[in-house]
């Protein structure tokens, strides 16, 4: 039984590539992907152990951490990521337990991520090849590093089951994700910073120095013994060997009997019986904008944009900006004149916001199509919301930028470019969302959750929308930036005007085209989105 | 059934099976009688168009032999309607009139086609050939008048789920072109009439499967359209909403308005509509008022005769010994 899971999985793996030549050329640019990454990181530790294998063991410590908590956290939050082999669809055959376990849990090895973890796990213990007796604790400890992987990410999702089966709980969550995905960026930066001071000031004995005491708390954690195993070796502590595997172990039987009371609780429980359901009084949006079908389009999308999460991920960006950037600012020493950037930088994300809209809607778009709804009203009714609602806001963040900045003489030229930008990029979203529909996570799904298939349209349409975007921005951006940096007053204000102009008539003609096209090829965008399944 | 119906689409085996054998049956023994007693049907059978389906992979012929032009006075009038999928063939050569204030079922296996042709048929699916008239208005050429007159509930899309009931109900209004006081009212009297008043401020993501189909129906109706096209409108709808739902649109027909049904339920075709069509591999088999199309026999009968794919009951011997052995 538990051959035919792994059976079952590498064909359904093997299927993947027969679905679509997209998802193939995916899947081949994610295993080189992939294949690099672990190129990169298994030569570094190589040469790093050579070098120098005491700072090489820390690092991998807490590296190898943080590759543990991605596979125990991501899936929660990207919930479905690989459901491919979901426990529930097991229910009905009579597999026991113990069986199903073991097989789920190996059949949890058959996937590139896993693979790549694996490889690198392995790949890594040979920093400490000229040590056999390390090198053979870093092999121990490699394997144990992925069992822990795997078992932990299925103990944690599976345990959080129930909680992620609510929408609400799932919604929430989502977009509560969107916190830590942004401070990605200050803290690589805080890292990098990290790095740069250490490499100007002693070198990688500071950076040895300064990892030493973090490696020595994480190796005590679940996360970071295994990794832990061969420095331990390697150092001659043999009881810090002992106490390390035991931790390992002992995490590994814990997550083991987690998982295993999670799936009996689970196999018996019904999918998605009970959950609460939510409710909204009164008509909302519709009762308040006027009573036609372009205002009627333009509630609609005022509705989603607030009670959808994939829209609403995008909404929780924008107030979360300023915080980004200023941190941004502050760590890398550009001050608070990183927040010139806000404003024409919000502009973008909301018009972006729109630039699949037809996606977003699957298959509801049905509606539209059957009710015959124009083109004109149609995009319309999708940009004012987003006009209306933003426009405020962008100015307001210009007028802070340029407040906390501290540069008053560059409000006329940030106007006019986040002004631009705002009409730019929703004219050219309505443009392309009318003629290039790529697949986007179903209603209902995380917003981060990756759909399958279709890598090269997603990355050709959102290419083509951003680059047109930025394409007709030129002229105020030419204007705009010179105006700012020098400063030049001046310019300023004729990037004001070359700003509003471009916003304006971009929005315009992109609106129209958008609706020609959307009238010409109704039925088609249905059909598109109809085969996303 | 599956494979049976694909056999029939790919065109290599469509004369195979019992259908030869059959009694000339009326529908195909008059292919051209169009012109029938008023509310009657005109029967369109396979042999009327007799477009080469033997072709598998080529395109289909670009002009099926002789269409009689479309009845201008009917509810819906298909003609030679044609859709290919990649290889597949999903309807060849489809023609059918609904005549006004029918109670319409278009009945068939899976896979036979019914779906495409009432894409079509409304507007969702743009045919590879054929036409599409409305109370004879061209469908494809004039979207807009001609989708004003029909009301649709699709099968198997979604619907806006993130507006509660109240909220779809006002938007299908609304985008129809109805005043605010007109969709305040029909939103009240549909939300009645489908029992769904408790869960008005309810959001459609969180109703069950047959709630879910009441306010699509719900929403399709609002404009109160001369033609309603309901895919599979009684799925996992609960007896009582069901009878409900018939009643609604019996009403319906006795004030003009024409009903058309894609069902897989035989016993509830037979006994609420006053025509159907039999659809099977992408082409009208039989069609006509029930009773022309199943003459002696039970629908459901008739419909086996004329698709085919029943097999003895041989078959799975174990099965039965299982339920002793385990």
């Amino acid at each position: 039984m538990v051959a035919q899971l792994v059976r079952l999985k590498l064909t359904l793996l093997a299927n993947t590539f027969r679905r679509s030549v997209w998802q193939t050329i995916g899947l081949v640019i994610g295993s080189l992907y992939g294949l690099g990454v672990l190129v990169l990181v298994v030569g570094a530790a190589v040469a790093g152990g050579t070098a120098d294998p005491v700072v090489t063991g820390h690092v991998l410590t807490v590296a190898g951490a943080l590759a543990v908590l991605a596979w125990w956290v991501v899936p929660v939050f990207a919930f479905g990521v690989d459901a491919t082999l979901d426990p529930r669809r097991f229910v009905t055959f009579a597999i026991p337990r113990r069986t199903l376990l073991a097989g789920l849990a190996l059949a949890g090895l058959v996937s590139i991520p896993a693979a790549v973890t694996t490889l690198a796990a392995l790949g890594v213990s040979f920093a400490w090849w000229r040590y056999p007796a390390a090198l053979v604790a870093g092999l121990l400890g490699g394997v144990l590093a992925t069992a822990l992987c795997v078992v932990g990410s299925r103990a944690v999702t599976t345990a959080l089951a129930p909680l992620l089966d609510s929408r609400r709980y799932r919604e929430v969550l989502a977009i509560v994700a969107v916190v830590p995905l942004l401070l990605i960026g200050p803290a690589l930066g805080w890292l990098a910073d990290g790095v740069e001071v250490t490499v100007d000031g002693a070198g990688a004995g500071a950076l040895g120095s300064a990892i030493a005491p973090l490696a020595q708390a994480v190796g005590w954690t679940p996360l970071g013994a295994p990794w832990a195993l061969a420095s331990a070796v390697h150092d001659g502590a043999w009881a810090l060997f002992a106490a390390r595997l035991a931790i390992c172990l002992a995490t590994l039987a814990l997550a083991w009997v987690v998982w295993d009371r999670a799936l009996a609780r689970e196999l018996v429980t019904p999918h998605g019986g009970g959950s609460s359901a939510t409710a909204a009084k009164g008509l909302g949006w519709f009762g308040r904008l006027p009573a036609t079908p372009l205002g009627a389009v333009a509630a609609r999308t005022a509705t989603y944009w607030v009670r959808d999460p994939r829209y609403a991920a995008s909404i929780a960006m924008v107030p979360l900006l300023p915080l980004v950037l200023l941190a941004v600012g502050t760590t890398s020493g550009a001050g608070g004149g990183l927040l010139l950037v806000m404003a024409p930088l919000a502009a973008w994300l909301l018009g972006f916001g729109i630039s699949n809209d037809v996606g977003y809607d699957n298959t509801a778009f049905a509606l539209h199509v059957a009710t015959g709804v124009r083109g004109r009203v149609d995009r319309w009714g999708r940009v004012l919301p987003v006009l209306v609602g933003g426009l405020p806001l962008c100015v307001a963040f210009a007028l802070v930028g340029c407040a906390v900045a501290g540069r008053w003489d560059a409000l006329p030229a940030l106007l006019g470019l986040t002004v631009g930008t705002l009409g730019a990029s929703l004219g050219i979203s309505s443009a392309v969302s009318a003629r290039l529909v790529y697949p986007v996570p179903k209603p209902g799904e995380s917003p981060f959750k990756s759909p399958q298939g279709a890598t090269m349209a997603t990355l050709v349409a959102q290419m083509a929308t951003m680059g047109i975007t930025l394409a007709v921005s030129l002229p105020t951006l030419a204007l705009a930036l010179p105006a700012i940096l020098l400063p030049q007053a001046a310019l300023g204000w004729a990037a004001c005007g070359v700003g509003l102009v471009t916003g304006a008539l971009v929005l315009l003609l992109g609106v129209r085209w958008g609706a020609r096209t959307y009238d010409r090829r109704l039925p088609e965008l249905l059909q598109q989105v109809m085969a996303f399944g | 059934m599956r494979r049976r119906a694909r056999d029939v689409v790919m065109g290599d085996t469509v004369s195979r099976g019992t259908d030869t054998a059959q009694p000339p049956r009326r529908a195909r023994d008059a292919p051209l009688n169009w012109v029938v007693a008023a509310g009657t049907l005109s029967g369109v059978g396979r042999a009327h168009y007799g477009g080469p389906v033997s072709d598998q992979t080529g395109p289909p012929p670009a002009a099926p032999a002789p269409v009689p032009p479309p009845d201008l006075s009917a509810a819906l009038s298909l003609r030679g309607l044609w859709k290919r999928f990649g290889q597949k063939i999903a309807v060849a050569g489809v023609g059918l009139d609904v005549p006004t204030g029918s109670f319409f079922g278009l009945v068939g296996p899976n896979g036979a086609g019914k779906t495409t042709s009432l894409s079509m048929a409304t507007g969702l699916l743009r045919p590879d050939f054929g036409t599409v008239h409305v109370h004879g208005t061209d469908l494809w050429a004039q979207p807009e008048r001609a989708k004003a007159e029909l009301g649709v509930l699709p099968d198997g899309v979604r619907l806006f789920d993130r507006l509660t009931g109240a909220q779809l109900l006002t938007y299908a209004g609304l985008l129809r072109g109805l005043d605010r006081d007109t969709v305040a009212e029909r939103t009240e009297d549909l939300l009645q009439a489908m029992d769904l008043v408790g869960d008005r401020d309810t959001f459609v993501v969180d109703y069950s499967a047959g709630m879910t189909k009441k306010i699509g129906l719900a929403s399709a109706m609002i404009h109160a359209p001369r033609v309603l096209v309901l895919d599979e409108p009684f799925e996992a709808v609960d007896p009582v909403s069901a009878a409900n739902i018939r009643d609604i649109l019996h009403r319906y027909v006795d004030d003009g308005g024409t009903v058309v049904v894609s069902s897989h339920v035989m016993d509830l075709v037979q006994r609420m509509c006053s025509h159907v069509a039999v659809i099977a591999g992408g082409h009208v088999l039989a069609a006509g008022t029930v009773a022309e199309v199943r003459g002696e026999q039970s629908l459901e009968d008739r419909f086996v005769d004329l698709v085919g794919g029943r097999r003895e009951s041989e078959g799975l011997a174990w099965l039965r010994s299982s339920s002793a052995s385990s």
